[in-house]
């Protein structure tokens, strides 16, 4: 196992620890601000590891640019797309939870 | 190297069916709209994934259209919605 | 194939019936639209297990893109009204008979087929060096079978007619958020760019006119999301032309060899990659027309585009 292949794996495996964790999110979080926030999660932190490990195994420059090019893009449209669906509960009257 | 990423392929897609539940439970519609991001994320993932060994499978492509649409689903809804008042669904 | 292999499709071809079950058997429709988006997704996760990588390129950006959108609008414009309660048993207790009956009827047929044949894949490859082209989808679509194509392009400028009917052509819209700009501003370039691509990949790769213009339409809906732009006037002589460049291209290119005694769609030999290439991207812009015109522009007070108040579903 080379050391390439050592990272790899760790970032695969923390790729899918951080969609595990925005999936256990959405499940369980009490509303949906905060399941909002869980999401975002598996968005930039789940995607960027997978893409990394999958980078350092393949360093074709047009597959490392194509990886982060995709990352970014998802960053950017979902950090709108939350931004609006979360400006949509507001306007709807859904108020944050707070505890009991 | 092969039998991993299929692994994780296969925990990302058992997740996206997980997140259906979250669609069917509600309780309003912007929870049910949400989940229509994780999608389009998953999809992106466990396509990068799976194209990984043959760089000419063209998967990649697929997972760059998916990064690239995955959020029009989404506001599509949220900005054509009215002010219709009453309670939220 | 590995074993793994054989778990994740076994897992997406359980859970493919499942979630379109779950469709048809929505509580409301949100739930429905949601889960057809859903399973848009696994649609093209299949097509690339299946190998059809054109197709799932499609599926991903109309599914995603348009029709997932199309769908998004129409449920933003309905205002839910309570749980739809799932339809008594008694209507759709021959629905799973009759299923089943089809079901039976195909497994034979399915099964018949040897899991090694490899259908006409042979008779194409064989004949790949003629087309001018190295994918073997384009050369189908667009050398061996060029004529269907041709076709198909001229059912879509028609289709494209039907949605001239309904387009409403509405003053400049005012509203539109910063946010959305900018979206639009990251997402049209890479749309553009990718379409370009796509047409070029079609080549030697999975790609083509058909994909590279729902891509292009992807953008242009964003566009219309965004508010930047309002529907064009498709009475615009310009907007009609440009409608039309691409099947009226196919047709001259299609025709051009009948003047010197060649046959219908033959192209000049040595030629026939350019000349195909050129087709597709005429092809792409018109089907980027026909599929943006699908997607109801927004009205100019920042409302929604919702030609008529709907009462609501239940």
């Amino acid at each position: 196992m080379t050391i390439a292949s050592i990272v790899s794996l760790a970032c695969l495996l923390a790729g899918a620890f951080f969609f595990f964790a925005g999936t256990v999110g959405l499940l369980r979080f009490p509303d949906v601000f905060t399941r909002l926030h869980a999401l975002t999660k598996a968005d930039n932190l789940g995607l960027g590891f997978v893409c990394v490990g999958l980078a350092v195994t393949d360093p074709a420059p047009a597959r490392i640019v194509k990886l982060g090019l995709v990352w970014s893009l998802v960053l950017a449209s979902s950090a709108i797309s939350s931004q609006l669906v979360a400006r949509y509960a507001v306007d709807r009257g859904m108020t944050p939870w707070s505890k009991p | 190297m092969h039998d991993l990423r299929t692994a994780i392929a296969i925990f990302l897609l058992a997740n996206v069916l997980l997140g259906l539940t979250r669609v069917v439970r509600g309780p309003t519609i912007a929870d049910r709209i949400l989940v229509a991001q994780l999608f389009g994320t998953t999809a992106v993932a466990v396509l990068l994934l799976l194209g990984a060994g043959e760089p000419a499978s063209g998967l990649d492509d697929v997972a760059l259209v998916f990064s690239l649409f995955a959020s029009v689903t989404v506001i599509s809804f949220v900005r054509n919605a009215e002010r219709l008042g009453g309670s939220p669904r | 194939m590995t074993s793994l292999d054989w778990v994740l499709d076994g897992t997406l071809a359980l859970a493919l019936p499942i979630v379109a079950w779950k469709v048809v058997r929505a509580p409301s429709l949100a739930v429905a639209v949601v889960l057809f988006v859903a399973l848009g997704l696994l649609s093209a996760f299949a097509w690339t297990r299946l190998g059809a990588v054109d197709v799932a390129l499609v599926e991903a950006s109309i599914g995603t893109g348009l029709s997932g959108a199309l769908f998004m609008t129409a449920l933003s414009w309905a205002v839910p009204r309570g749980r739809r309660r799932p339809e008594p048993g008694t209507r759709a207790a021959w629905l799973p008979f009759v299923t089943l009956g089809l079901a039976c009827g195909l497994a034979p047929a399915i099964a018949s087929v040897p899991p090694t044949s490899t259908g006409l894949r042979q008779a194409v490859d064989a004949r790949l060096d003629a087309s001018g082209v190295e994918q073997p989808v384009t050369a189908v679509l667009m050398s061996f079978r060029g004529y269907d194509t041709l076709l198909e392009t001229i059912v879509l400028v028609v289709a494209s007619a039907a949605t001239l009917a309904l387009h409403v052509r509405r003053p400049r819209p005012s509203g539109g958020s910063e946010l959305l700009a900018t979206l639009a501003g990251v997402i049209l370039p890479v749309a553009i760019l990718l379409s370009g691509y796509l047409v070029w990949r079609g080549s030697h790769g999975p790609g083509g006119a058909f994909q590279a213009g729902a891509v292009l339409a992807g953008g242009g809906v964003v566009l219309l999301l965004a508010r930047r732009i309002r529907a064009p006037a498709m009475s615009r002589p310009f907007m009609r032309a440009l409608l039309l460049t691409g099947p009226a291209a196919f047709v001259a290119v299609a025709a051009a060899p009948l003047a010197v005694g060649r046959p219908l769609l033959s192209y000049p030999p040595g030629r026939a990659g350019l000349v195909i290439v050129a087709l597709e991207t005429a092809l792409a812009i018109a089907i980027a027309l026909v599929l943006a015109m699908f997607y109801p522009a927004p009205a100019a007070d920042g409302r929604s585009g919702r030609p008529h108040r709907t009462r609501g579903l239940r």
